[in-house]
């Protein structure tokens, strides 16, 4: 059916006249209908984080529900200092550096195990629903497996290694989903046309597919982060004696009743920005550089 | 996904790339899955010691439990309800994005404004709720203030209602991003086809939208049911410890070291997600849908 549309002359369908929401004139019902529910689901989904937000600058009177008493970056100050509290800093410090390790190592294994994909193999549905399976499995069950397979071989649990690996069974089949849907779109021409003009395997990977790819691995990569940093089922028996900041949150949620705990929420989501932020700005300069490039060329 | 037609060769190239990450799944998914099972068949002596040997006796005991038949119904319950309203609003939040906003740019940065309560912790986001729906919460507030009730509800905040709100706020995104993805590539010109050809508003989305977008259905349902089954920690916060699903009573029962009834529950639970999961995938071939 599609074909036969593909084939249709442009004026016996015009491309810029949308049917449900035409482009001009009026709207039908259903827009607005639909807008509502729309602005009512975003305020739903912001409203009760801006909260938290907002009652984490009260003063020392503050409390867990409005009214908001006073202002002052009192709770910050609690977080970091207050033994009550945790160790926020150093589960602080520890996610972070576990979640860019999670990040490289996922952004490398799902570019290659992408790759892989593209051609059929012996044993490549095999593989895939491995995939799926890592992916499903209920992550406290596969912590407890991965904490017990650890016991039984004599090792000691710890971030780096066994929750390292937990995070990595959960991150990997997310890359590798987001690499599909990436890869989809490479058009494989311009590879072949780098092989025609003489470029080895490594040459057109490196200068023909890393650059033309480089926004989708930065989705990648950007999945890898912020999957590690909220992880928190498959950590739990695995980070061994030193906890990750999720862990410290959920600690905290048992026995701090103070809005220290959504400061630490307001300080993890001005972490995210910044992340998000970075990894943005990062598309944006490698789409800059190319295009002046391209237009160099001409 | 070149040749479905030509059989799949021996390609020497094809495991070398896949093989790292076959390097990290066996041990890291394969094995400990491995000895989940092979725990929920050993003894214990009750203090986190294991006896390897074979016994049924963990999985006579999860299965003659009247609690397990509870445990499963309550988790059952929370997963379809979330299933129904992440569905329900992802579907036509994608909907509206993809076939009602005009302008191209704006829709994407209604999307994305979708997507950035995603960067922040699932449990912060979760606790963002008390202020909300506490006893003195703002809706309480409101409502006494209005004079709807004169006590504040305690119904709204450690609750299953407040169990199902947690889930439906964590998870829709879950829905929107795959719905959107395969609406987003459905062409625009099929539909003012179907639109000349006579077609309601309501056969466009029977015949052409719905069916289109199965496979990011799929894959959101997928997602969404195997969260909310493998979860416990909403469940625990949300219900005030009210109620419980099958992963919390894993976690009690790995929290007083009765290893091998909780790998046999757990076992059991996989084998049910197993099946959830493939049933969907019968029904779906993601794999296709995602590289076409």
């Amino acid at each position: 059916m599609s074909a036969v549309l593909a084939e249709m002359p442009e004026s016996v369908a015009p491309a810029t006249t949308k049917a449900i929401a035409p482009s001009k004139g009026g709207r039908p019902w259903t827009f607005y209908v639909l807008a509502s529910l729309f602005a009512f689901y975003v305020i739903a989904l912001y409203g009760p984080m801006f909260c938290i937000y907002i009652l984490s600058f009260q003063d020392i009177r503050g409390g867990l529900v409005f009214p908001m008493k006073g202002h002052s970056l009192h709770w910050f100050v609690d977080l970091f200092t207050q033994v009550r509290t945790g160790d926020v800093k150093g589960s602080f410090d520890r996610s972070i550096k576990l979640a860019v390790i999670v990040t490289i190592v996922t952004v490398v294994v799902s570019f290659l195990a992408g790759l892989g994909f593209r051609k059929r193999f012996r044993g490549d549905t095999f593989v895939f629903y491995m995939m799926i399976g890592s992916l499903v499995a209920p992550g406290l069950v596969l912590g407890l497996g991965i904490g017990l397979l650890f016991q039984a071989l004599g090792l000691n649990a710890s971030w780096y290694t066994s929750a390292l690996g937990a995070q990595l069974s959960w991150t990997l089949p997310f890359g590798v989903l987001v690499m599909f849907a990436v890869m989809s779109r490479f058009n494989h021409v311009w590879e072949e046309a780098a092989y025609d003009l003489g470029a080895s395997r490594w040459q057109s990977i490196r200068l023909v597919m890393i650059p033309v790819l480089a926004p989708g691995l930065v989705a990648v990569a950007l999945f890898g982060f912020t999957l590690s940093y909220d992880e928190f089922a498959r950590s739990l028996q695995t980070a061994g004696s030193l906890n990750t900041l999720p862990l410290e949150i959920w600690s905290m949620t048992l026995n701090v009743t103070s809005p220290s705990l959504y400061a630490l929420g307001t300080v993890t989501t001005i972490v995210s920005f910044v992340v998000i932020g970075a990894s943005l700005g990062t598309i944006v300069l490698i789409q800059k550089k190319r295009g002046s490039r391209a237009k160099g060329h001409a | 996904m070149q040749s479905s037609q030509t059989p799949p060769r021996v390609n020497l190239a094809g495991w070398l790339y896949v093989s790292p990450l076959v390097l990290v799944l066996v041990p890291f998914f394969v094995a400990p899955i491995l000895v989940v099972l092979a725990a929920s068949f050993f003894a214990t002596d009750g203090f986190g010691g294991l006896t390897p040997g074979f016994t049924l006796a963990s999985y006579v005991e999860v299965l003659h439990s009247a609690l397990t038949l509870k445990l499963y119904l309550a988790t059952i319950k929370f997963t379809v309800l979330t299933w129904i309203f992440t569905l329900i609003i992802g579907f036509f939040v994608a909907y509206f994005l993809v076939f009602h906003v005009r302008n191209q740019l704006l829709a994407i940065g209604l999307f994305l404004l979708c997507t950035v309560p995603f960067w922040t912790s699932n449990i912060i986001r979760m606790i963002s709720w008390i202020p909300l729906l506490g006893k003195e919460g703002l809706i309480n507030q409101a409502l006494l203030a209005m004079g709807v009730t004169r006590q504040p509800l305690e119904v709204l905040l450690f609750s299953d209602l407040a169990v199902v709100i947690a889930y439906v706020h964590q998870l829709t995104i879950f829905m929107i991003v795959p719905i959107f993805n395969s609406m987003a590539r459905i062409d625009k010109k099929l539909i003012e086809a179907a639109i000349d050809a006579g077609a309601s508003r309501f056969d466009i989305m029977r015949l052409i939208v719905v069916p289109m977008s199965k496979s990011g259905i799929a894959l959101g349902t997928i997602f969404v049911v195997s969260i909310v089954m493998g979860d416990f920690f909403v469940v625990k916060v949300m219900s005030g410890g009210g109620s419980a699903s099958v992963v919390s009573a894993f976690y009690e029962d790995v929290g007083v070291l009765q290893y091998p009834t909780a790998a046999a529950s757990a076992v059991l639970l996989t084998l049910v997600l197993v099946a959830i999961v493939s049933l969907i995938l019968r029904t779906v071939d993601i794999r296709q849908e995602i590289t076409r």
